[in-house]
């Protein structure tokens, strides 16, 4: 079963937020793996770890925060404990990052092209003439229309779904193998948000990078993703194939979240609800962080902390499936 | 009063405070000052204003620790035979007084006229904030300086002297109220356009009662800081002005004043008439500017 | 009269003045620029029943939900509330009282330094509703208990609270008037998925319970499905199309309305190939000529690019499209 190499292996990672009231773990024992070409969406509410996963990988986690334990690993490398100048390096060359708001990725200062140019020669071994001429067929690639006339214009030229065409092909133009998406469609339009999907798709797909789409959206993660970890108060509740997470989850808060989704195709009377909110890092419930919530919980639940183990197709934190593993194993 | 308390002492503020050993420091500076000036009558160790009791004989004592120093006079004694030591609580007091008047009145006038700019917006906030613009383009000092000046040549000396204190009040607040203003304006339109504010509106709750209940109290945190920094600036500003004559009335005189007189003195060996309170003056304006630079951090979320 | 809406547009249309100011506007040598956020709306919204407006940024959704509460004035037509003028009917207390609105953003709609019980009881006394203190605790509890929270909540600050749990607050103070119309300004579109949930669960039993009307905004078509009655579709300030919910979602006629549903991301993993609509919504400073959607049309035809088309049946539907109207669609 144990594919070929992945491409980035996150082990047991846990980051941490020093407070004055004490310690808040974030992430805790947050493990995957992404191969190349594959497309792992990472789905949960706010709060629960999706986005500062992402950080912690491209190295960017907002102070406090730390990784307290584990590893990142890409391609075999150890790539958590490197030095700012080093992981620098990595995140133009490796790893490119694209965030909700694309003003945020984007110099306000300089052209676009000149942006896209500057990543690629200091990235790849071509000439600024080259570059330049690359820059418009990536702008062209990302549908751009008049490429060629657009690229001496600055970021506030364009119009919010444009500019966000440009930050992913500024995250591709260096040609990462890894991509980390947070949120990328978000702060779209619906019309946007369908076109950038399918762009960021199809472009992975056609390039064989990897790619770590985090997002709320269970829509975008069902048309984009191979695979989808669902996070919970900063674990992993739940991680599988796309179809049998969307179709049929095992973990109870899997089922709830997708129970809650108003569905498009019909009315219902009254939508499956999860009662309660998310707990705050600083009040994680003993025992499974879901157990206050579940309908299912048990006393085991409110004790012990569960990790992830296999149930059915999927892997699931829950002690409803703790028997399985074994039967299957 | 308790649950105030409680809250505060529970709070990120108060847990920054107590992070800062420069905040802490600054702030046991600032209130020996404050103490010391405001009970000067009764802590003084003599009443430099009481005339029966000034020798000259004790004229130009130096410190206490010199050789030639007397117990009495801890930093010595000025050319009227005062001592130094309760000039300087007498002067701070005084010095105090006008900062804190000064300061209090640009707040509430800035505060006022920036809230209304804000939110009624308008003609009346193009109005103002050109008044605010006109004004920030002289310094203060000149401000102040010309206002004295004016009432100076309008009033006759005895009557002068008598609302001098709160001439120099009035110059130096109405020089500073500019910065409150804009400050209020903009936090004011930002508050304004939220939805707390739009929901009063829904409800019909009248413009004076939104402004006063719902974005007053948002809008103070930025006034604070500016106030205390402002308060050290105004010390300065009085100092100045009393420095140049053009202060308060030398019967009830501020630092600045002594250290104008005691500036006469000090090319003649007499340095300490000039130099404790100068830095009495130095002392409680950089405690208050360090106090001010941690409230502007302590209330920055981003800093945080 | 019991026929008479809760709330008539005719032909109401909301202008912003967004010139520069005059000294450059004489410089640069250009007109006064108005921004026609809503131009030319005509809807009712049906006693008891919920009529929903769903549109990207920029159509007016928002300006309607603010020209319904009087939060804007009208630039042009009328703005009727329960069969009068609605700035006559707000100039009396006791029919002022009979509309509140419910706010976008959980965090910015209570202010952070009143407690929630103050927060709730504003209402109560702007309108000197409950003369009696004790008789404002007791239903400033009552109403805490309605939105399921705690009556001990109330002397708790915003802050203490989730997203989920303010929303709650601000449906309270909006229930505190004793209200009969209830403007939605996008009520869930901050919240999580699992909140939305109960959010919108909430509100169909406070509406099945009070008989209240609701003009809920949304973008978000799945949730706009689960609550309306009636729903019009916006672009660029107009309607595109006004129908009974379900016969909108059974045969959306507008090709806008189709477009926006072609564009959500399909759950279900049927695996159709969507095809997004292409283009960006324009800017409504400079609105295409005719049909504003026109440029991004596929039935888009000369008649579309030079005449405006104006709401007129078609089925049990409005419709504003030449191409319906004309059989080609």
């Amino acid at each position: 079963m144990a594919a070929q190499n992945p491409l980035l292996e996150v082990r047991h990672l846990r980051v941490e937020f020093p407070t004055r009231r004490g310690t808040l773990v974030a992430l805790d024992d947050v493990s995957f793996t992404i191969s190349a070409g594959e497309v792992l969406g990472v789905v949960g509410e706010s709060g629960a770890g999706k986005s500062m996963t992402g950080a912690a990988i491209i190295g960017l986690l907002e102070p406090p925060g730390r990784i307290a334990a584990g590893e990142i690993l890409l391609d075999g490398r150890r790539i958590d404990n490197l030095r700012y100048e080093d992981m620098r390096r990595i995140r133009g060359k490796d790893i490119g990052a694209i965030f909700q708001d694309p003003l945020t990725t984007l110099n306000p200062l300089y052209t676009v092209g000149r942006q896209l140019a500057e990543t690629m020669t200091t990235h790849l071994p071509i000439t600024p003439a080259e570059a330049r001429k690359r820059a418009i067929g990536w702008l062209d690639l990302v549908g751009i229309p008049a490429a060629a006339q657009r690229i001496d214009s600055y970021p506030h030229e364009f119009s919010g779904g444009m500019r966000q065409r440009v930050v992913i092909a500024l995250a591709l133009c260096a040609e990462p193998r890894l991509i980390v998406a947070d949120e990328p469609t978000t702060a779209l339009d619906v019309s946007i948000q369908a076109q950038i999907i399918a762009l960021l798709k199809s472009l992975a797909r056609e390039k064989g990078t990897a790619m770590m789409l985090v997002t709320h959206d269970m829509g975008v993660i069902a048309e984009t993703a191979d695979r989808v970890a669902v996070m919970y108060a900063g674990r992993i509740a739940e991680i599988g194939p796309v179809r049998n997470v969307v179709k049929q989850a095992i973990h109870p808060y899997t089922v709830g979240l997708m129970g809650s989704i108003p569905p498009l195709d019909r009315r219902v009377e009254r939508l499956a609800q999860i009662d309660g909110a998310m707990p705050r890092l600083s009040a994680i419930p003993k025992g499974c962080a879901y157990n206050p919530r579940c309908p299912k919980a048990f006393a085991r639940c409110t004790e012990d902390r569960p990790d992830l183990l296999p149930a059915g197709a999927t892997q699931a934190a829950c002690w409803l499936y703790a028997g399985e593993g074994k039967t299957n194993g | 009063m308790t649950d105030t308390l409680r809250r505060f002492f529970d709070s990120d503020v108060w847990w920054s405070f107590t992070r800062s050993p420069i905040t802490i420091i600054s702030a046991i500076v600032a209130l020996i000052c404050i103490l010391g000036a405001v009970f000067a009558p009764w802590i003084a160790p003599h009443n430099p204003f009481d005339l029966a009791s000034l020798n000259l004989l004790d004229a130009f004592k130096p410190p206490a620790w010199t050789e030639e120093g007397e117990r009495a006079y801890l930093l010595g004694t000025d050319d009227q035979g005062r001592d130094v030591l309760s000039a300087i609580m007498y002067g701070a007091r005084v010095s105090l007084l006008v900062g804190l008047s000064a300061t209090l009145f640009a707040t509430t006038l800035g505060v006022t006229l920036g809230l209304l700019a804000g939110y009624l917006g308008g003609k009346l906030d193009a109005l103002l904030m050109r008044i605010c613009d006109v004004q920030l383009t002289f310094p203060s000092i000149l401000v102040a300086l010309l206002i004295d000046g004016v009432v100076r040549a309008a009033l006759p000396r005895e009557v002068h002297d008598q609302i001098a204190l709160f001439v120099v009040i009035f110059a130096i607040g109405i020089s500073e109220w500019p910065k409150f203003a804009r400050t209020v304006r903009g936090s004011t339109m930002v508050e304004r356009n939220k939805e707390y504010v739009q929901a009063a509106r829904v409800i019909g709750v009248s413009p004076p009662r939104i402004m006063l209940s719902h974005v007053l109290p948002n809008v103070l945190g930025p006034v604070l800081v500016i106030a205390t920094l402002n308060l050290g600036l105004a010390i300065l500003s009085e100092a100045t002005l009393s420095f140049l004559g053009v202060g308060v009335p030398a019967t009830q005189p501020s630092l600045g004043t002594l250290i104008r007189i005691g500036n006469d003195f000090l090319f003649s060996g007499e340095w300490w008439i000039t130099i404790f309170p100068g830095v009495t003056l130095i002392a409680m304006v950089l405690s208050v500017n360090l106090l001010g630079d941690w409230l502007r951090d302590a209330l920055n979320p981003k800093l945080r | 009269m019991a026929d008479t809406p809760m709330l008539e547009l005719r032909d109401a249309a909301r202008y912003f003045d967004v010139s520069r100011p005059l000294l450059q506007r004489v410089i640069a040598g250009e007109g006064k620029r108005l921004l026609r956020a809503v131009d030319g709306v005509s809807l009712a919204a049906t006693r008891g029943r919920t009529l929903s407006l769903v549109g990207e940024s920029g159509c007016g959704k928002s300006t309607v939900a603010r020209l319904a509460v009087g939060l804007y004035r009208p630039s042009a037509g009328q703005v009727m509330f329960d069969g009068r003028d609605l700035a006559e009917a707000r100039a009396a207390s006791d029919q002022r009282r009979r509309m509140q609105m419910i706010f976008q953003d959980p965090y910015a709609s209570l202010n952070p330094r009143w407690r929630v019980r103050d927060i709730i009881a504003e209402p109560i006394r702007a309108f000197g509703l409950l003369p009696d203190r004790a008789a404002q605790e007791a239903r400033v509890a009552e109403l805490l208990t309605q939105v399921g929270l705690s009556p001990l909540d109330g002397h708790k600050f915003p802050h203490e609270f989730s997203g989920g749990q303010r929303q709650r607050i601000s449906i309270a103070r909006a229930l505190s008037s004793n209200p009969e119309f209830l403007v939605c300004d996008e009520p869930t579109s901050a919240l999580d998925v699992s909140v939305q949930a109960q959010i919108l669960n909430l509100m169909k039993e406070l509406q099945s319970r009070m008989g209240l009307t609701y003009l809920f905004i949304s973008h978000n078509l799945a949730v706009v499905r689960q609550v309306s009655d009636q729903i019009g579709v916006m672009y660029l300030g107009r309607i595109a199309e006004l129908a009974p919910a379900e016969s909108l979602f059974r045969r959306p006629r507008h090709p806008y309305t189709r477009a926006l549903m072609e564009a959500i991301p399909d759950l279900d993993m049927t695996g159709r190939a969507r095809i997004p609509v292409g283009g960006e919504v324009p800017s409504p400073i400079n609105p295409p000529t005719g049909c504003a959607f026109h440029p991004r049309c596929p039935l888009a035809g000369p008649r579309c690019k030079a005449e405006r088309p104006e709401l007129k049946p078609a089925g049990d539907a409005m419709v504003a499209c030449h191409a319906v109207e004309e059989g080609r669609d």
